[in-house]
């Protein structure tokens, strides 16, 4: 392979990458004297940096030039690096062929683990958004990794969702800090374990899912029941 | 229902060496270097009994149980048997015990 080589008009490179004629003797060659000098680009004007301020008082000589962009104040002591730019994006994780808004789903670990669960969306997170629904197997709007579903081939047709299932909805809810003067006195009001606007849209979300369950023949019986291996059934074998 | 038994058969090993950072399992009903393939990278746990009660981690419950995670690495040989690698080594005394392989990473 050879290495591109810079062009120069009039040159040849050496081996060893060293021009056979000099700067000048290639000027002289070209007869660079002969030609139409380069035009000087006009001096642009300089963006203003000091502004004309008036000042009072009679001994202060009438005005002064402020700069515009005042010096730090403070330099540190030692000169540091300046981060790299990061330009990267995040984007979702890359959502499975199989899976889609409507899909049937295996949840094979957590708490909810072996349950046949319908696939919401896929969250900014790159998370899926999943719902049992609530009534017919007691998961309710909940997030899961795709690495940890098994896509069914099943499909139920949603309706569209509402606009509020983001991750926002997961985000918990800061605990009161130590420090807080409310150290000694008794937290009367304890706040319910899942709140009461989550239970508002579970409740909103099953009435759109459970009718689109209801209209596939013993799909809600599906949904109640649970995924499990016996004897005999090997998964590398299955077809989900 | 979580996942399928394997056989822990051993260390990876020649005749006179054997490697033990690698453990080799005998999935249920694997008999293929095909049928491996499903299983790689899913995670597997030997499950073992204690004397004392220890608190679980995750379940914040006392327990006697305990685990070694590890993950299916790679098929070995043509028969089905199975490569697989554990947070510590597994234990000598576990050869021939069952281990639990889960059906998470999902790739299906």
């Amino acid at each position: 392979k050879q290495w591109y080589q810079r062009r120069v008009r009039g040159n040849t490179t050496l081996p060893g990458g060293v021009p056979k004629l000099s700067r000048s003797a290639v000027y002289k060659k070209r007869a660079m004297y002969k030609r139409a000098k380069v035009q000087v680009k006009p001096t642009v004007e300089a963006a203003p940096t000091h502004k004309t301020k008036q000042v009072q008082g009679e001994k202060n000589g009438g005005s002064r030039q402020v700069p515009l962009a005042k010096k730090p104040r403070f330099y540190p002591t030692e000169d540091s690096k300046n981060p790299l730019n990061n330009r990267r994006k995040v984007k979702p994780t890359k959502l499975r062929s199989t899976i889609s808004p409507g899909s049937v789903l295996i949840l094979l670990a957590g708490v909810h683990r072996g349950k046949r669960v319908v696939c919401l969306k896929q969250l900014p997170s790159g998370l899926l958004l999943v719902t049992g629904p609530y009534k017919i197997n007691g998961v309710p709007l909940r997030r899961v990794d795709q690495a940890y579903v098994i896509a069914t081939s099943t499909k139920v047709e949603l309706p569209a969702m509402p606009e509020s299932l983001t991750d926002a909805l997961f985000k918990r809810k800061a605990k009161p800090t130590k420090n807080e003067k409310e150290m000694f006195v008794e937290n009367t009001t304890e706040e319910p374990k899942i709140s009461a606007e989550k239970i508002a849209l579970q409740k909103e979300v099953d009435a759109l899912v459970v009718p689109a369950v209801k209209k596939v023949d013993m799909l809600q019986s599906y949904l109640r029941s649970r995924f499990t291996l016996t004897k005999g059934q090997f998964p590398h074998e299955m077809k989900f | 229902s979580s996942g399928i038994n394997a056989e822990y058969g051993g260390y990876k090993r020649g005749l006179r060496n054997q490697h033990s950072s690698i453990s080799l399992l005998k999935i249920e009903g694997v008999d293929t270097k095909g049928d491996t393939e499903f299983y790689h990278g899913k995670r597997v746990a030997y499950i073992y009994r204690g004397q004392k009660a220890r608190k679980n981690k995750v379940t914040k419950r006392e327990t006697k149980l305990r685990v070694i995670w590890g993950k299916i690495r790679r098929a070995h040989g043509s028969s089905g048997l199975v490569r697989a690698s554990f947070r510590t080594n597994l234990p000598p005394k576990a050869i021939g015990a069952t281990v639990r392989v889960m059906l998470y990473p999902s790739r299906v």
